[in-house]
């Protein structure tokens, strides 16, 4: 099916082939697939998405990918009623979408790594490579071992120990390099520009970045075939949020809902919030940022999508709002004690904002309103030392036990 | 006082398939004036119609990014090296 058209650049227009490229080499914006609607529109369905296979593939027709190799089980996670989270914030409608449970390594980049290195076995690349935060990495070193491909992985050289030994496992070649994200990013740039790999995030970005669409079509269908009233999500490049954007839009296009896309509210961390600041400055141009955060999955200090996320934050009639370091901790643990989900800091970014704009009383209490959690607090415990309760230590006797633990935590 | 240039793939059309060029320059400004002097058409490539650096061009000199240095006035020294980098990559 010609499902897709070819690649368009978003700044200038101009036309690309479907070829692993993301830059327009007249203005250097970044090129998008761009679809054919009115032909997708003939053969989509409730129906058939509802029999597909139950991971992001049941979406394939609005994927630029015609034969999926890689992450056969991505997606399709839980959405959760958040009733206790929800009474907390005082909204009757409150859920989770809980992308800390994707397959293989509990992060939405499993969705984005699925659909990327799907299309580059299209293009006939035999290796994967990104520059990453920790997540991606992960996700990457898992999909390339699982489908066979050689693999290289660039991370800042501080990062959280177990997202560092979540990609060793795998076995990819892990290049950690001395600076934030944004240095890895760059070099990651001019080494793309040099070997034939697949780099997932930069020349077959534009096809990776059309996974996260799947975060919306999953919500859409998980209630029953509607839009949300508004959703929150994390802002690090802004793409994820963006691209959440384009997924209920596209929805509404091929007829599959009906009400309007959610207004887009994004969260970021206090210590890197280059998109906020914009926002809020009413510029559409980004002024980078050194950061200096706990929540390094979301600490890009040079988002690519910035400038895009700020107008869907316009658009949309949603906005943004930042949340530090202790805010980011009380997040996670909000999330955890209410809901029984251990995400990570940028869970904890996006539930800080929640509450913040619960509030502010931005929400109707009685309407539906999304938050995305992207990863799993079991990879950056460290975070959390020195802010919980420690275990009641006591010998193994009964009358310890009544002094010590009944004595101190059962009232009355 | 010639600096290293490094052009991305995006711009190698332009420069008859050259990764890095040696350019006289003193400042980023000039840099792209005399690029574009050598190879004709690179100029507006970088910047747009009111003569700004484009949104989506990031300079680096000796990996620092412009924009916490002078801008399109930063200074350059014999031996610098200058990368010209396309703002997208990375992603979450």
């Amino acid at each position: 099916m010609a499902k897709i058209k070819g690649l368009a650049c978003k700044e200038c227009g101009r036309e690309y082939p479907v070829e692993p490229i993301h830059v327009c080499e007249f203005c250097f914006g970044p090129l998008e697939v761009i679809y054919d609607y009115e032909e997708i529109k003939k053969s989509i369905s409730r129906e058939k998405i509802e029999k597909g296979p139950k991971s992001l593939w049941r979406y394939i027709d609005l994927l630029p990918v015609e034969n999926p190799t890689v992450g056969l089980s991505a997606g399709f996670t839980p959405l959760i009623k958040a009733e206790n989270l929800g009474k907390e914030l005082g909204l009757k409608n409150l859920y989770i979408k809980d992308d800390s449970v994707n397959h293989p390594t509990l992060s939405f980049k499993d969705r984005v790594v699925a659909v990327a290195l799907s299309k580059a076995k299209e293009f006939g690349f035999d290796t994967a490579a990104c520059a990453s935060t920790g997540n991606l990495a992960n996700s990457v070193s898992a999909l390339a071992a699982s489908s066979g491909m050689k693999c290289y992985v660039f991370i800042p050289a501080n990062l959280e120990t177990n997202k560092i030994i979540g990609s060793l496992v795998f076995d990819p070649v892990v290049v950690a390099v001395d600076g934030n994200y944004d240095d890895v990013n760059r070099l990651s740039s001019e080494i793309a520009n040099e070997f034939g790999w697949a780099f997932v995030n930069i020349n077959v970005r534009p096809y990776y970045s059309e996974g996260s669409k799947t975060l919306a079509f999953e919500v859409a269908e998980q209630l029953g075939w509607k839009s949300p009233d508004a959703v929150v999500a994390p802002l690090a490049s802004g793409s994820l949020y963006t691209k959440i954007w384009k997924g209920f839009n596209e929805l509404k296009e091929v007829g599959l809902i009906e009400n309007n896309p959610p207004r887009m509210y994004g969260a970021q961390a206090l210590g890197c919030s280059p998109i906020y600041q914009a926002f809020k400055e009413g510029r559409d141009w980004i002024k980078p940022v050194k950061p200096d955060t706990i929540a390094k999955s979301i600490a890009i200090g040079n988002p690519a999508d910035g400038p895009y996320a700020v107008k869907v934050a316009k658009e949309s009639n949603g906005d943004m709002e930042v949340a530090s370091n202790e805010e980011i901790i009380e997040g996670i643990k909000l999330l955890a004690k209410t809901e029984g989900i251990f995400t990570e800091t940028a869970g904890g970014t996006t539930i800080a904002v929640l509450k913040k704009f619960a509030e502010k009383g931005v929400f109707n209490p009685d309407e539906i309103v999304v938050a995305y959690i992207t990863g799993n607090g079991y990879k950056t415990m460290e975070v959390l030392e020195g802010h919980l309760k420690s275990p009641i230590h006591i010998k193994p006797s009964l009358q310890e036990f009544k002094e010590k633990v009944i004595g101190q935590t059962v009232k009355g | 006082m010639a600096v290293t240039v490094r052009i991305p793939t995006a711009l190698r059309r332009i420069t008859q398939g050259q990764g890095e060029v040696q350019i006289e320059a003193s400042t980023i400004g000039e840099l792209i004036e005399k690029l574009e002097q050598e190879f004709p058409g690179i100029k507006e490539r970088l910047l747009d119609e009111n003569g700004e650096i484009r949104k989506f061009v990031n300079f680096f000199v000796n990996d620092e990014d412009i924009r916490f240095l002078q801008g399109k006035d930063t200074k350059l020294k014999e031996g610098d090296v200058v990368s010209i980098i396309p703002a997208i990559a990375g992603g979450k």
